[in-house]
């Protein structure tokens, strides 16, 4: 199963950043093969709807959870259409790592 | 043709709806029948408040037309995605998702001549209403109201401004608060713009957003201050150091402000305030002849 997780930067030292559709960067995880990936996200400084294309880039990958700071209600509609699960985290001290680290446990 | 001014303000509050309102009664005085009230708070319009009586002459719908893509047609080719810039449609070909967000179109109609595989239709939904009245002292006002949870404000602005009688002289448009893309629409096309600001720290910093407003889209205005005794002189201050024209002075009372909160201003001015509209209104029609 893959997690996407909102990204300050395309490495895993990097901090995660809480804003989902806004954040530069997407990390994709996926729990089975370990396997990390960084996909650019195109729209950071798109004008209009930068939450639900973020949540296309989720659907587009298989993605079937979530990890940012919050969704708008977009991004919400969306995400809910396809079941993938949001988590919300507001701790933006933690890098990507932390955060993978505490996905494989 | 008709001379159409805008009364505008930055910050709420500060009596623009009070303002169009006694221009209306006290202009309709001196030219006649020709003048028109126009409310283009869509959001929040008020003026009819005022009006309980008034007959409702016609009422109007107005929709916006918003694309819905045939999944059966379209091939997933993203030029509609590519064409649209406010990011509105939503195209996810391995689950064969395509859809519009309503809320994000903004009914331009290019995602229409992108699509080359007929797969894209307009549908018609209501954005809000555009009714007229005649009142039973013979006041004309219109008003746009936006349904609730639309986001398009300016679309429906414009069309209340289509609707807007050839006939009229003198048209006033009674602009929401702020100086967004609904205010930027309501002046845009306006040949002078009252700015009603009140005497505080407050009204002179929204006064002086709304003046660079103003000379941004290079219209001229001038200034009423309502409230005047209170807050300080600080907005005097700054309109004198600017040059800039102060059309008339509303002192603050107490008494008005009830009659205000009980939906009763019309002809409720008193003699001195009115005696203050007057001379706006004066100064106003110096201005319509040097357009003329």
């Amino acid at each position: 199963m893959k997690t996407l997780i909102s990204a300050s930067e395309n490495k895993v030292e990097a901090l995660f950043d809480k804003r989902f559709g806004r954040a530069a960067w997407f990390c994709i995880y996926d729990e089975i093969s370990g396997a990390i990936e960084f996909v650019e996200n195109e729209n950071v400084n798109a004008s209009n709807g930068a939450g639900s294309k973020a949540a296309e880039t989720v659907i587009a990958h298989d993605v079937k959870k979530v990890i940012s700071g919050d969704f708008g209600p977009k991004a919400k509609e969306l995400l809910e259409k396809f079941e993938i699960q949001m988590v919300i985290i507001q701790d933006d001290s933690l890098t990507i790592e932390r955060i993978i680290t505490k996905l494989r446990k | 043709m008709s001379y159409k001014i805008a009364i505008a303000s930055g910050k709420g509050g500060t009596g623009k709806t009070t303002v169009a309102i006694n221009l209306l009664v006290s202009w309709q005085r001196v030219i006649g029948e020709h003048i028109e009230l126009v409310d283009c708070d869509v959001e929040e319009p008020n003026a009819m408040i005022f009006f309980p009586e008034a007959q409702k002459e016609k009422e109007e719908s107005i929709l916006q037309l918003i694309p819905e893509i045939n999944r059966d047609s379209c091939t997933f080719c993203k030029a509609c995605v590519e064409y649209c810039e406010f990011n509105a449609i939503s195209l996810i070909p391995h689950v064969r998702f395509a859809e519009v967000n309503q809320s994000l179109c903004h009914s331009c109609g290019a995602c229409l001549v992108a699509c080359k595989h007929n797969a894209i239709n307009e549908i018609p939904y209501p954005i809000g209403k555009v009714s007229s009245y005649k009142t039973n002292n013979g006041y004309f006002i219109k008003e746009g109201r936006l349904k609730i949870g639309s986001l398009m404000q300016t679309m429906l602005i414009k069309e209340l401004k289509k609707r807007v009688s050839e006939h009229s002289n003198i048209i006033l448009y009674d602009a929401p608060p702020g100086t967004s893309c609904p205010v930027v629409e309501t002046i845009s096309d306006t040949d002078y713009v009252i700015i009603v600001a009140e005497p505080t720290l407050f009204g002179l910093y929204d006064l002086k957003l709304m003046i660079k407003l103003t000379r941004e889209v290079n219209l001229p205005f001038g200034v009423i201050i309502n409230k005047s005794g209170l807050g300080d002189r600080q907005v005097y201050n700054f309109l004198r150091e600017e040059g800039i024209q102060l059309l008339g002075e509303i002192p603050f009372s107490k008494e008005y402000a009830g009659l205000y909160a009980k939906g009763d201003i019309v002809d409720k001015a008193s003699e001195g305030i009115q005696e203050v509209y007057k001379n706006v209104v004066a100064k106003l029609s110096n201005e319509i002849m040097q357009y003329d």
